[in-house]
């Protein structure tokens, strides 16, 4: 551990909480102006070039505005809420690879540098730990701002994040389960690990009988995602998250004809920025961690052979990001098409629909790894 | 050091959230207190290398319990005027007793120097809380106990399901 390991491991702390932001400012803007396209309507065009520099504008204006406090908030939790809103929403993106990483020499040692935050053993674990925990922020904001309407909000959301997060869980065992299979080295927990395992082509781990082996030339030109194997896993996994980042058509949080503001109704200026901040940080890790359990994470075309070396180093990056940016595409063109679900559909959908589907295709998915590692019972 | 430094600050924490489950006057800063020793038990968990434990800690306790527990204390409303008169006859100075003869013996121990009564585990192993071993031995050495806890927990949420709808006063709930 000298020097260069602790800038190293700084660089990437740092690294792990820029992207989201800065994936933020575009993000929303994108919202807005895909929304606005979508409702034939032009959306923000003043600030910067196709008004891409609105949330700077936007963020810089709420930074400056007076912050009402209402006089019957328990001041210590309203406070906290909005911090406690930020930090798990940032703290997910730490676990979460974006790249290949590099090797330099520098210092007299060859060293590695992870396009990672931090590559857990139990990475999945703590993304599930950690939006587990994402919902305090919601029940105290509403509870602490002593007004119904985001107390309302607050226990919907309570409701709402306990029914999806088990729905959410079962689809991540499906894949975790299903990736087991794909290595030597049994199963793991980590997304870096779980990345690699889906590099390469299905032709590497399907073998067909003799009259069918023509068709692994077409396999061969199929990525080794999860997303092909697991697919009604990716179906009940993005359905929870849209639901836990209680986004349209799952915002009964939020619900502004029926909540006024929802959970948030009480906070203004920079407060309210923290809770904005927090959702939209939320939806990234969101879609980045279906980019990585279904989509390959950073596996794309590397071109190594025609490109230089720098850009070679960080395509797998601007792979990871068009992947995320085409998944966070469907959560917005979601929100702009569907009407809001009313509250006993939600619950409905979330218990009777969503954890029984993920329970039969979590057996389902245990017959096929049994079967592939132990062969048929009667054989 | 490090792990000194950070047993510490986190064992504050731990002693801190569990003061504050005890006396707060707020049921809701009570959850908070309870949530914040959760947390620091599971920093407790990374340090000794059980990190499964910990994850599990934070998802199942601090996630799903204490997120119930929040919903029910909302639920219900926060009476902030409750009664405080003393209804015990005698636990109270019970327990003052039984405290401090525990501090008494605890004090004796520090100062004679016996703390090696409490000695570390027998077996020379390394600790080793991987999810992969913990997962061996939950399904090999354990079944039995594994699967006997979930059959009771299902038991558990069966009975909870049936006091709730077959109870004797289902009449009246529908009439409501």
């Amino acid at each position: 551990m000298d020097f260069w390991d602790v800038l190293f491991v700084a660089a990437r702390v740092v690294l792990a909480f820029v992207i989201p932001l800065v994936a933020v400012i575009f993000l929303v803007w994108g919202e807005r102006k895909i929304n606005a396209d979508m409702t034939n309507r032009i959306g923000p065009n003043r600030a910067g070039p196709w008004g891409i520099l609105q949330t700077v504008a936007d963020g810089l204006k709420l930074f400056f505005k007076e912050q009402v406090t209402p006089r019957k908030v328990e001041f210590l939790l309203y406070a906290a809420a909005p911090i406690l809103a930020l930090i798990p929403a940032f703290m997910t993106f730490l676990v979460i690879p974006w790249g290949e990483g590099f090797t330099w020499e520098i210092g007299g040692k060859v060293r590695e540098f992870a396009f990672v935050g931090a590559d857990l053993n139990i990475g999945v674990l703590f993304f599930l730990a950690m939006s587990s925990v994402a919902v305090y922020a919601i029940v105290l904001a509403g509870w602490s701002s002593g007004s119904k309407y985001p107390l309302l909000g607050g226990i919907r959301g309570t409701a709402q994040a306990i029914s999806y997060e088990a729905a959410m869980g079962l689809a991540i065992v499906a894949v975790i389960l299903f990736a087991s299979t794909t290595s030597t080295d049994g199963g793991t927990l980590s997304f870096v690990e779980l990345v690699e395992r889906q590099r390469g082509t299905w032709d590497e781990v399907v073998s067909l009988p003799g009259g069918l082996s023509w068709f692994e030339n077409v396999l061969g030109l199929i990525p080794r995602w999860n997303i092909l194997p697991q697919f009604i896993a990716f179906v009940i996994f993005m359905i929870a998250a849209v639901a836990e980042t209680n986004r349209a058509p799952f915002d009964l949080v939020e619900a502004e004809q029926e909540l006024v503001g929802g959970f948030h109704t009480e906070y203004s200026g920079f407060r309210f920025a923290m809770f904005f901040l927090a959702e939209y940080t939320n939806m990234f890790n969101m879609s980045a961690i279906a980019v990585v359990l279904f989509f390959g994470g950073w596996d794309g075309p590397t071109f190594d052979q025609w490109l230089p070396g720098i850009i070679v180093t960080f395509l797998p990056l601007f792979w990871f990001l068009l992947k995320t940016a085409a998944v966070l595409f469907v959560y917005i063109w979601i929100r702009a098409t569907w009407p809001r679900l009313r509250y006993d559909q939600l619950m409905n959908l979330g218990w009777k629909r969503l954890i029984p589907a993920a329970l039969v295709w979590l057996i389902a998915s245990t017959v096929v790894v049994s079967v592939r590692q132990f062969g048929w019972p009667w054989a | 050091m490090i792990e000194l430094i950070l047993f510490i600050i986190v064992a504050a924490v731990a002693i801190f959230g569990a003061l504050t489950v005890v006396f707060a006057r707020n049921p809701v800063y009570g959850a908070m207190g309870l949530m914040m020793t959760l947390f620091s038990l599971a920093v407790f968990y990374v340090v000794h290398l059980a990190h499964l434990v910990a994850a599990v800690q934070v998802i199942v306790y601090a996630g799903a319990v204490m997120t119930l527990f929040l919903f029910v204390i909302m639920m219900i409303g926060v009476d902030r005027d409750e009664d405080n008169t003393e209804k015990l006859p005698m636990q109270r100075q019970f327990v003052g007793a039984l405290g401090l003869v525990i501090v008494l013996v605890a004090g004796i121990a520090a100062v004679g120097g016996r703390f090696d009564w409490v000695r570390p585990a027998a077996s020379t192993v390394e600790a080793n809380g991987t999810v992969q071993e913990v997962g061996k031995l939950l399904f090999t050495e354990w079944i039995l106990p594994f699967e006997a806890t979930s059959l009771l927990l299902i038991i558990a949420a069966a009975g909870a399901i049936a006091l709730a709808y077959f109870g004797p006063r289902r009449r009246d709930r529908e009439d409501a």
